[in-house]
């Protein structure tokens, strides 16, 4: 691989762009493609070019064939992220954990007393209400938002955002009680039920959590099983 | 420090940039159970220090040799492991698995 090629691939992945090093198995010949390229020629009449457009979709490395033969895809999808209003208990939990799994994490609270640097080392912290933040760092299709301050004054503003962004994964914390109540203020604002259907509440998935850890062990796991939802029915589909 | 598949790629160029030798170890292909997802990274240098994982530990020290000789000799090479040839003793997956890997050098 070329260096260049290196810094190419890096430099996408920085600005959060998808990118395909396209490696021609027989000779090791590589090219290069950034995903807003793949409607544009020569890559739109390409013979691999629904293979590109399915490895982007996907976020699936892999081999594709065409009669002239045998390449193998390695797709670079951005780092994802999660989005956090509330620095809460459970955010102090959720945080780290999510950093190991491979999330690059932002805690978003207006609330000074919360988001301090003392409760949240080695956080990307915000002290700012989420519409100052969230329009900045760009909720997309490979970022996660999570609702946790219990004070609707800044958890609706941010998920406001969240339901008209692409985000893969949004959730929100919240007894039923509580999220019946949300869901009439998210009608009242304007939002359709296919909408608010995209938040998971209550959140996480039901592995019977009690303490603030466990909450955040069962959130961290729904919005990986979010991330990995159509590798997860590709599997299902083969094995039927 | 827990190197994962989202910046070992970005570890890879810092390491040419430092002028070392660098190899790329990528899993191309999977059948059966295998450890770890196609599109996986290894990351070698000419001193045979390695980040990330093809195999989740079974076969990364085969893996480290071939790259040093991918380095010395530049053109790339493809592999393949598995529990079915006589060699599994020595660089097998015991999952039962096979994975193909693709090394090449950075240059």
């Amino acid at each position: 691989m070329k260096l260049s090629l290196l810094n190419a691939l890096n430099d996408e992945r920085a600005a959060r762009r998808a990118a395909i090093i396209i490696t021609d198995v027989a000779t090791g010949a590589q090219r290069f493609l950034r995903e807003q390229e793949l409607v544009q020629e020569p890559w739109a009449s390409d013979p691999l070019s629904q293979a590109l457009a399915d490895a982007f979709r996907t976020g699936k490395s892999g081999m594709a064939e065409t009669p002239a033969g045998q390449w193998f895809l390695t797709v670079s999808a951005p780092p994802v992220r999660m989005i956090v209003t509330g620095a809460v208990h459970i955010s102090q939990a959720l945080a780290p954990m999510a950093a190991i799994a491979g999330f690059d994490v932002t805690i978003i609270d207006p609330r000074t007393a919360f988001a301090s640097p003392e409760r949240f080392p080695d956080v990307d912290l915000r002290p700012e209400w989420p519409d100052a933040v969230i329009p900045s760092l760009g909720l997309d299709r490979y970022s996660a938002f999570v609702a946790l301050t219990h004070d609707p004054k800044i958890d609706d503003v941010a998920l406001d955002l969240a339901l008209k962004s692409d985000a893969f994964y949004i959730g929100a914390l919240g007894s039923r009680k509580t999220h019946a109540r949300r869901v009439e203020r998210l009608r009242a604002a304007g939002f359709d039920d296919a909408a608010i259907a995209r938040i998971r509440a209550p959140i996480g998935l039901n592995i019977g959590a009690v303490s603030p850890a466990e909450i955040a062990v069962s959130i961290l796991a729904e919005a990986v099983s979010a991330l990995r939802a159509e590798r997860m029915a590709q599997r299902a589909a083969k094995a039927a | 420090m827990i190197v994962t598949e989202d910046n070992i790629l970005a570890e890879a160029e810092r390491w040419a940039r430092e002028g070392r030798k660098v190899a790329i170890a990528t899993v191309v292909e999977t059948w059966g159970s295998a450890p770890r997802p196609v599109g996986s990274h290894l990351v070698i240098d000419g001193e045979g220090n390695f980040l990330g994982s093809v195999s989740g530990g079974c076969v990364e020290g085969a893996v480290v040799t071939e790259a040093l000789d991918v380095i010395a000799a530049g053109a790339p090479k493809m592999l393949e492991f598995g529990v079915a040839d006589e060699t599994a003793w020595r660089a097998g997956l015991s999952c039962g698995g096979r994975i193909r890997v693709y090394v090449e050098k950075v240059d």
